[in-house]
């Protein structure tokens, strides 16, 4: 069975919030209705986003790390927000794992945000109806675009690839290797919401380089200086010849 | 949590309607059982439900601000199959529709009776009626409690006592307001109502209680570590992704400060439990209408400041990714 998710890897993010602009602007444009914005640009700007990118710092100064941390809905395989929904509105798709919310049926009581752990889903203040990450399910399946586009807008946006796009379940595909390679995890795994968006961990490049080796025993430099360097007028022959 | 007060309302008001048809009931049923005097006039039994309904009615109208939509709510008694929501949505309107034949029963007279179970155990329609309702009254306060002990992460509302107290407390509040009805009638039934009004506000506080002590002394399962997935003791949020605010830091957070939060605490022991076990001991002691009645009023604030506080210290587990705003 599909089940679609993203790969997030903490190791090369950089924090730029594209994937939160691009999300924004290309589901606020879709069929579905906009995405409502209030104060924008004023005192205490606030409105419906489907992926937020968080910061933290881990460790004290100076051996800090800062973690650049983009937030979406996980698509989880046993995802709690959707047996709570009383009216059925909250789903997810058999064909391809995607949960989604259907906005004509859905009443907006705000009981499947209480029910998600992760606090994935907003309600849209303007159309009144929950939202969340889709997947970019308009645009995913959409053959007007070329192929290599038919992928969320946060995927296409990012300039370090730090997002990957894939079926988790196929072994074979994209995510799964870089799961299973890098480490990939999933977040609060202690309520057995099964996630699929996976998140790859920060990983050091370390080598060991031992202290002869930044010094070359055969330095061919060192046997030359050994030699009196030859006269101006004097003929050379660097290539043949040691001094 | 954040306190939505069309939820307070909703779950307080349709606990005294509950609590009050079984009060009621059970006064019926033991005077058919003869451990009570029958009330002489039938209209005690059918006004105290079409009181209790009154109650059903104000809550269910509270329950629609609290939706988006309230012009699609008759969507919401699809998955019942799944969802606790779904259920109460459909026993809600169930039970006050069973009120309601209940009430019109004892004020119509029209009340044939049906078997006998004994020479002295006569049982009539408005019996039957009233049992099929004390079921529904009973799976509605599970419904109405199941949706939040339901929800496994919500740790302070995933206990038992979640049921127990919903139910204890909408009983207690309910049996008050059948005294304060009693008193108000001049029925005989007073000292029964009022005494158990007593017993089961009690009761509502060593269970209360209970939840209280076990809520401080959870251990919450998720942290920082398991909410980004990175292990270190010293995690610090530099940013949440937004600058002023989003429905994450709206809904999650309950906003009052540390000494409100106590306050309303001690309040709502104070009020649902302390002051109603005294007015209606003196009001016993006196029969006087005007003090069952403040009992009850009291009680009914305390339980709005219950629920309030119910709401509020429930910790979310989204509230790791909102610790810097």
């Amino acid at each position: 069975m599909t089940q679609l998710a993203l790969v997030i890897d903490l190791n090369v993010c950089v924090g730029c919030h594209a994937c939160v602009t691009s999300c924004k602007e290309w589901n606020t444009s879709g069929t579905a209705g906009f995405m409502s914005d209030y104060n924008p640009y004023d005192k205490d700007p606030t409105g419906t986003f489907f992926n937020r990118v968080q910061t933290f710092e881990i460790g004290e100064f100076p051996n800090t790390q800062t973690v650049h941390f983009p937030k979406s809905c996980l698509h989880c395989e046993e995802p709690p927000c959707v047996p709570v929904c009383p009216t059925g509105a909250s789903y997810k798709r058999e064909e391809d794992g995607i949960v989604l919310v259907d906005y004509d049926k859905c009443i907006g009581c705000k009981y499947c945000s209480w029910a998600c752990p992760y606090g994935a889903r907003e309600i849209d203040e303007n159309q009144k109806v929950m939202k969340k990450c889709t997947l970019c399910v308009d645009r995913i399946y959409d053959e007007t675009l070329p192929e290599a586009e038919r992928k969320p807008a946060c995927v296409l946006a990012c300039p370090t690839s730090a997002r990957l796009f894939g079926d988790v379940n196929d072994p074979d595909s994209i995510v799964s290797e870089q799961i299973r390679d890098n480490g990939g995890y999933q977040l609060m795994p202690e309520w057995g919401t099964k996630p699929a968006n996976h998140y790859l961990p920060r990983r050091k490049a370390n080598i060991t380089i031992h202290k002869d080796e930044l010094t070359r025993v055969d330095n061919p430099l060192n046997k030359e200086r050994q030699l009196p360097m030859p006269g101006d007028d004097e003929q050379t022959l660097d290539d043949v010849m040691s001094w | 949590m954040h306190p939505a007060f069309s939820v307070i309302f909703l779950t307080t008001l349709i606990g005294v309607g509950q609590g009050l048809f079984l009060a009621l009931y059970t006064g019926q049923l033991y005077s058919v059982i003869k451990v009570l005097p029958v009330q002489d006039s039938p209209g005690f039994y059918g006004y105290g439900s079409l009181l209790a309904l009154v109650f059903l009615v104000a809550g269910l109208i509270a329950s629609f601000f609290h939706l988006g939509h309230p012009e699609r709510a008759w969507r919401s008694a699809a998955k019942w199959k799944t969802s606790w929501l779904s259920r109460e949505v459909i026993v809600l309107p169930a039970f006050m529709g069973t009120t309601f034949i209940y009430a019109m029963i004892h004020i119509s007279g029209w009340n044939p009776v049906l078997f006998a179970l004994s020479a002295d155990f006569i049982v009539d329609l408005s019996l039957l009626v009233g049992m099929i309702n004390t079921v529904l009254a009973f799976s509605l306060f599970i419904c109405t409690a199941m949706i939040y002990a339901c929800i496994k992460f919500l740790q302070e509302w995933s206990t038992p006592l979640t049921v127990i107290n919903y139910t204890l407390l909408g009983m207690a509040s309910g049996f008050a307001l059948s005294a304060a009805f009693a008193a108000f009638v001049e029925s005989d039934l007073i000292n029964f109502y009022g005494g158990w009004a007593i017993v089961l506000t009690a009761f509502a506080f060593i269970t209360r209680s209970a939840a209280l002590i076990r809520n401080s002394k959870i251990k919450y399962k998720s942290n920082l570590s398991s909410a980004i997935g990175i292990r270190h003791k010293n995690i610090k949020q530099k940013a949440q992704g937004s600058m002023g605010g989003s429905f994450n830091t709206r809904e999650y957070f309950h906003g009052a400060k540390p000494a409100l939060f106590k306050s309303i605490k001690w309040a709502f022991l104070v009020m649902v439990f302390v002051v109603p076990v005294l007015l209606l001991s003196v009001a016993l002691a006196s029969d006087m209408f005007g003090l069952f009645a403040l009992a009850f009023i009291v009680q009914y604030v305390g339980l709005i400041a219950e629920r309030w506080f119910f709401f509020a210290q429930a910790n979310h587990p989204q509230n790791l990714y909102y610790q810097t705003i």
